[in-house]
């Protein structure tokens, strides 16, 4: 450095789109400086999944004191704050609203400028803060809420080239689960299960039209569901550890089969996954094998990035921020913003 | 000493800026639209009009429900999270308190009240006492028709004020005859300056745990209380 003097830039990240209340400060979109999560899991758990007035309940009640957690954990203050990045959308509105209230309100209240990020270009910057990004890229964001696939030419610009048409991968993994008797959330149960089983029954591939990126997920959860219920009829037990790996077996199959023709077909220089799911063993293990056979990068961040988490936001807001996008004081949570 | 005040807990949205105990400005709309996207610009707004910068508030108060959920946890959030950034204190008042204040001049008991759907109403019955009210009968969600039958045995004028007072009027007039009084449509709409007054006597909220006053547990959390009672009887 020396000679020119770049001014670092800090931006504050707020996320509350489901059941995390979190506030982080990064350094030049790059370093995370302080990374606070409250979950609600352990209050969710009793109902069997996320309840969205719940949710807001313990966002209203968690925002300060995340706030200040941040803030303690930083050694900085507010004056050190460039800008305040918020998840705008997708997400439960009524969290959504507490994440961006609170964000409106220390803009105004410390004059500092407000960007709006969406939640997806969130998890795909999670990997900024590991590794700097090569274009073009591919990101395949897999959670409980989506199932994408997204091609970026350069920073801050994002085309969805593949998305579910019905169930996201988690939404068909918990209800898996929940018919298997696991708790919630269910993903890591199966996940760990499907180590223990065999692939042993032929659970269906939704791979839709040929030159199609979409993917769907009922129809694999109707097989299941339905696989059990005849095995109950006619008194078979079938190893829930078999089911847990079939089923397993059938999600990765396709999720990295149609990851690796996109990567191909794009030229991609990188292959980011992202989203709660990206925690997933089999996923991760799956998708290795197949990416070193491309010699294409695979860039999978660390589980608690790939979780929610605002240091993610606060990361891609600082792209929104640098571009000169900006939000008013009347930004509203948006729960079904497209990514563009 | 500037206070600024936030009602955002039904339909009507009030922002209030105070100097000592005079009213500098006021903000009240009663039409349905988003709180979310109006709250901010209208504090903004008003500070502008009145010549203050947010950094020259020293105190916030705001209604901290019962009311609509989301529109309680949306004027709270942005009381705590100013409060907390500004290092001012915040104070919440019942959003049903601040809306009795509607009848300060009275002699009467005060009933001020909200809709809370299927037959419920949350309420409470206040009593001027000198230039601030107290609480006669505690805040509460309750069948209106079950609140009628113990303030017909009171057998003392009642002042009703509510936004929603055109729903239950013939009711009331029907159950209390003659000691019900209800004032004219503008006497329903909280007076955020109100908030202020109501304040006064009140310790301030540690910005943490000041949380909604929503008189009601979420449908799921009582769903889920209930199958625990249930399963503890067998
Ligand atoms: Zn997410």
């Amino acid at each position: 450095m020396g000679e020119f003097n770049m001014k670092d830039t800090y931006i504050l990240g707020i996320e509350t789109s489901c059941d995390e209340t979190a506030v982080a400060i990064v350094k030049n979109g790059r370093e995370i400086i302080s990374n606070v999560v409250a979950s609600q899991i352990e209050s969710h758990k009793r109902f069997g999944g996320v309840v969205p007035e719940i949710a807001s309940r313990h966002h209203v009640e968690q925002i300060t004191l995340v706030l200040e957690e941040a803030f303690q954990e930083s050694g900085l203050s507010f004056n050190d704050i460039d800008a305040i990045a918020v998840t705008e959308g997708p997400g439960l509105v009524g969290a959504l609203l507490i994440g961006v209230n609170a964000a409106k309100a220390l803009a105004f209240a410390n004059n500092k400028p407000l960007v709006g990020v969406h939640h997806i270009a969130g998890h795909i910057y999670a990997n900024q803060l590991m590794e700097e990004f090569q274009f073009p890229l591919l990101a395949l964001i897999v959670s409980g809420g989506h199932t994408e696939l997204v091609l970026m030419k350069e920073h801050g610009s994002y085309e969805v080239i593949g998305e579910t048409r019905d169930d996201a991968a988690g939404e068909a993994y918990d209800k898996v689960a929940r018919m298997l008797n696991l708790p919630y959330p269910g993903g890591p149960h199966i996940d760990r299960l499907a180590r223990e089983g065999e692939i042993s029954i032929d659970f269906p591939r939704a791979w839709l039209e040929e030159d199609s990126y979409d993917f769907s997920f009922s129809g694999l959860k109707s097989a299941v569901i339905n696989k059990i219920h005849n095995a109950n009829q006619k008194g078979i037990t079938l190893k829930p550890e078999d089911i847990a790996a079939s089923f397993q077996a059938s999600v990765i199959d396709v999720l990295v089969t149609k990851t690796v023709k996109a990567a191909k077909q794009y030229q991609v220089k990188q292959v980011i996954v992202a989203g709660g799911v990206a925690a997933n063993r089999g996923l991760r293990a799956e998708l290795e094998v197949r990416f070193s056979e491309t010699g294409i990068p695979l860039l999978i961040p660390p589980l608690k990035l790939c979780t929610d988490n605002a240091a993610m936001i606060a990361a891609a807001g600082t792209i929104d921020f640098e571009k000169g996008n900006r939000a008013g004081l009347d930004l509203n949570a948006n729960p079904s913003l497209l990514l563009k | 000493m500037y206070t600024l005040t936030i009602d955002t807990s039904t339909q009507s949205l009030g922002v209030a800026i105070l100097k000592d105990n005079e009213v500098l400005g006021e903000i009240i709309t009663n039409i349905a639209k988003n709180h979310s996207v109006r709250l901010m610009p209208a504090i903004d707004y008003l500070l502008r009009e009145v010549g203050l910068e947010p950094k020259q508030l020293s105190k916030i108060v705001v209604a901290k429900g019962p009311g609509s959920y989301t529109g309680v946890r949306i004027g709270l959030t942005t009381a705590k999270t100013l409060a907390w950034s500004l290092k001012i204190p915040v104070v919440g008042v019942s959003s049903l308190e601040g809306l009795a204040y509607r009848g300060l001049l009275t002699n009467s008991l005060i009933c001020p009240f909200f809709d809370a759907r299927r037959g419920l109403i949350y309420t409470g019955l206040y009593e001027v006492n000198g230039d601030s009210l107290v609480l006669v009968e505690k805040e509460q969600n309750i069948l209106i028709e079950d609140w009628l039958k113990q303030l017909e045995k009171m057998e003392r004028n009642i002042l009703f004020i509510s936004p929603d007072i055109q729903k239950h009027r013939q009711l009331i007039k029907e159950r209390l005859s003659s000691y019900a009084e209800i004032p004219e449509m503008p006497y329903h709409i909280m007076n955020p300056s109100d908030l202020a007054l109501a304040a006064i006597d009140k310790v301030e909220d540690q910005v943490h745990t000041l949380t909604p006053n929503y008189l009601r547990l979420a449908e799921a959390e009582a769903k889920w209380l209930k199958a625990q009672e249930d399963k503890a009887n067998g």
